[in-house]
């Protein structure tokens, strides 16, 4: 069975780090599962971890009123889940909806936070991964806006 | 077409004999005509239908008919008119098919009408040279168009050397002309002066061989009196050397397909589209331009459909629509795609330029936009070195 | 005389083929399958070619072939109606004749992909000129490597050929990978532009061959997520669309570039269209 570290170590986010890193990134991770159906974290919440999804899917939704909830975007196997850990004030800006049952490993936010002060070297490591996911998602997010498949103008 | 061939000399009168002997031979001739103010081809049978005393001033934006200064009555004293041979041989409107419906099934008719045979009577080198572009275009690519087909063969051409250039001509630069080089069954030189006016007649063809056979019967012989003489050929030949001698205007071709397709974002097409009216003149008066659309034609019963294509220009707002918009939507990006299409990629389209040189877009268009002064105005303050566009590595 | 030899002679003149099915795959989306007219022989085409189709008195269009190419007795075609034009095709009823003129244009380079990963990629109605590839593959499957399909729709709705993606799914060596932009309530797939499907294609990029087609866009944002994922630009084919009069090189609308739609294209590898694609109105 795999130890924590190992998955850590493994998964292709943190590829690259040393192995110094990877060692204080595991104190701070834990096994977590979501049944499916549940909300793993919801807008307005304080955001204090992130997410390695091994298994499942997670819906990114929000909830507008007089309108049904809105899926925008799905993750899966792989995947990172949250970046508001990161950044003040420090709050989930989306609902996370389990729509099949997940498996992950959290990583604690405010653990990772201090460890990142401490040790900028750490931080500027995290840092740089978490900005190409965002930028991966940015883009992704340009795609969607376009509404490429809309029929006519 | 080489000094090997036979120059004969015809009486101006003996012109009318050309005229005869292709009508005897079933051709309708089609030849320059005055109407409405400008040379209009159209169906000649006698030598009066021709626009003898008439020259054209021509210049940018400019077109007018007057009469020669000279006071010489020359037949072809004029340069080129708004239309070109495609009139005939890729109509403005042809009918591409009749159908019936009958049933839930439908039926084509096969009652298209043949084209007549036709002589073209004074087809300048410049045209002669769109008509090769044009033959490439829709005979020699991958397929044949057989409207175009069954209109060029057996055309009868009887080219004319040109002894005079507008300032709006540039056939020099683009190498295809004032003189006539090969594709014509008879060429003529003009030689109209006080007290005298003669035509300096070669055969380019077996089937120019033969008509010209009839009009000067001692050719077979060579006897003296129609045979041009050594001062004869060496006259028309200066006539043309004179032409090439007025040409003012020039157009440097070297790396011209490069030239533009590097220069997309050039600030002068954002210049020229301020001035440009979209109203596509130039492209009907140009005489390798072959867009086309398709209409549809039916009747109120729905029992009788027709389809007619029709000619259409690049500078129209739909011409480019697709799902719901058009892609060249501003005159900037129609403009390029005219001019850049013309001189750069119908080189990688058909291994020639696409431009004869015969300034006929120059002339007509109504604010004067000059072909040649655009590739000016990009080659001398190209874009900066950029990865050269279009596709090509 | 085969369609292609008919084209020869006079590539303007269609034949009258007539409608023997239309299904109806979403709620503007319809399949048409035509016949050939009594004695025509059988249809060639290569998976990527369209034909023209004509409505009598109405009008006619470039619409991609998306049927089996093996089967030789028959023509589908999958067409979205928007207009007068397609609204009058997909209105055809069984027997009515829709006159036909094609194939057209290149295919898929399928041949290329011999012994290679074959990556599929579509957006909303371009998964129809590829299922010829599908089929193409699907019918020979031990002349290639992994088959991977990722498409991607606005919605759960405006999926076509659902039973067949599923049926795909289960063929050996085979993903499909379906996602929509918007998801809805009853939607539990993968919600997401396709791009976001990639990393989950199980295949070597360096030994895959990719077919993109859909609102070109989304194969610019395909194209270049490929390159990222180690597929060279070279293994990469676009079908490209513009407007159409004739089909066969003689109209000029279909202008991109030097290169003519009808006959140069519409497929056409990536390299030589990624200079052309970052140009606007060109």
């Amino acid at each position: 069975m795999e130890t924590l570290e190992h998955i850590i170590a493994e998964h292709p986010f943190f590829a690259g780090l040393e192995s110094y890193y990877t060692n204080l990134l595991t104190g701070c991770a834990s096994n977590v599962r979501f049944e499916k159906g549940t909300y793993i974290f919801k807008e307005g919440e304080e955001a204090n971890e992130f997410y390695l999804i091994r298994a499942g899917k997670v819906a990114l939704e929000i909830f507008a009123p007089q309108r049904k909830p809105i899926m925008l975007a799905t993750l899966g196997e792989g995947e990172i889940l949250g970046w508001s850990w990161l950044l003040p004030p420090y709050q989930w800006k989306l609902h996370a909806h389990a729509v099949e049952t997940v498996r992950a490993i959290a990583l604690d936010g405010k653990c990772l936070r201090t460890k990142c002060e401490e040790n900028h070297d750490l931080g500027y490591e995290i840092l740089k991964r978490f900005a190409r996911i965002m930028e991966q998602r940015l883009e992704a997010t340009h795609f969607q806006l376009l509404d490429v498949y809309r029929v006519g103008r | 077409m080489t000094e090997t061939v036979n120059q004969y000399v015809l009486e101006n009168t003996d012109l009318q004999r050309l005229l005869d002997a292709l009508i005897k031979r079933g051709y309708q001739v089609l030849g320059p005509t005055v109407r409405d103010g400008a040379i209009v081809y159209d169906v000649v049978e006698s030598l009066s239908d021709l626009p003898a005393g008439w020259t054209d001033e021509q210049e940018a934006g400019r077109y007018r008919l007057r009469r020669r200064s000279n006071d010489d009555e020359a037949l072809f004293g004029y340069v080129v008119g708004p239309q070109s041979w495609k009139k005939y041989l890729h109509p403005a409107e042809v009918r591409l098919l009749t159908a019936e419906r009958s049933g839930q099934t439908f039926r084509i008719l096969n009652n298209e009408p043949a084209p007549p045979r036709r002589a073209f009577l004074g087809v300048r080198a410049c045209e002669l040279a769109a008509i090769a572009v044009q033959d490439r275009v829709l005979l020699g690519d991958r397929y044949r168009d057989p409207i175009y087909a069954a209109r060029r063969e057996e055309i009868f051409i009887v080219a004319v050397n040109c002894t005079q250039a507008a300032p709006t001509c540039f056939c020099t630069s683009m190498g295809t002309g004032p003189r006539v080089r090969e594709g014509y069954d008879l060429a003529l030189t003009e030689l109209a002066g006080p007290g005298k006016h003669e035509f300096v007649i070669e055969a380019g063809s077996a089937a120019g061989a033969e008509v010209l056979a009839e009009l000067a019967p001692a050719s077979a012989s060579a006897s003296a009196s129609s045979v041009a003489s050594e001062a004869v050929c060496r006259e028309a030949r200066a006539a043309v050397e004179r032409a090439a001698s007025q040409i003012q205007r020039r157009m440097d071709t070297n790396g011209i397909r490069d030239l533009l397709y590097a220069n997309f974002d050039h600030p002068r097409w954002d210049n020229v589209a301020q001035r440009c009216l979209t109203c596509a003149n130039c492209t009907m008066v140009c005489p390798t331009c072959f867009c086309t659309t398709v209409e549809e034609v039916s009747d109120v019963t729905g029992t009788h459909a027709e389809r007619w294509r029709k000619w259409d220009s690049c500078f129209s707002q739909n011409f480019s629509y697709i799902h719901g918009g058009s892609v060249r939507s501003s005159a900037q990006s129609r403009y390029r795609q005219w001019m850049t299409h013309k001189l750069a990629s119908w080189i990688d389209q058909f291994a020639s330029s696409g431009c004869v040189g015969c300034g006929r877009c120059i002339t007509w268009c109504p604010v004067g936009i000059d072909i040649t002064e655009e590739v000016r105005a990009i080659r001398e303050s190209p874009a900066s070195s950029k990865e050269s566009s279009h596709g090509n590595p | 005389m085969t369609m292609a030899t008919a084209a020869m002679i006079d590539p303007m003149l269609p034949q009258p083929y007539s409608v023997r099915q239309v299904v109806k795959e979403t709620a503007n989306t319809f399949t048409l399958t035509l016949e050939p007219p009594n004695g025509a022989g059988g249809n060639w085409f290569q998976p990527g070619q369209f034909s023209m189709l004509w409505v009598f008195g109405v009008g006619e269009l470039p619409i991609s072939i998306s049927g089996d190419p093996a089967e030789r007795d028959r023509l589908v075609y999958t067409v979205r109606s928007v207009g007068q034009a397609t609204h009058a095709l997909v209105s055809r009823e069984v027997g009515d004749a829709v006159g036909v003129r094609g194939p057209f244009g290149t295919g898929w380079p399928v041949e290329k992909a011999e012994g290679r990963d074959v990556l599929v990629i579509a957006g909303g109605i371009g998964l129809a000129p590829l299922r010829p590839v599908i089929y193409e593959v699907l019918h020979n499957r031990e002349k290639y490597g992994r088959l991977v399909v990722l498409y991607g729709a606005r919605g759960p709705r405006d999926l076509l050929y659902r039973k067949e993606l599923a049926a795909w799914a289960r063929q050996r060596e085979t993903q499909v990978l379906v996602t929509v932009d918007y998801g809805g309530l009853s939607w539990r797939g993968h919600v997401g532009v396709v791009t976001t499907l990639f990393k989950y294609a199980r295949l070597q990029p360096a030994r895959s061959l990719a077919f993109a087609c859909g609102p070109e866009i989304m194969m610019r944002f395909v194209a270049r997520d490929l390159e990222t994922h180690g597929l060279a630009r070279e293994n990469i084919y676009l079908s490209m669309e513009r407007n159409m009069k004739c089909g066969v090189g003689f109209c000029g609308h279909c202008q991109y570039g030097p290169h003519f739609i009808c006959k140069d294209g519409p497929i056409f590898p990536y390299d030589r269209m990624r200079p052309l694609l970052d140009k606007y109105e060109i």
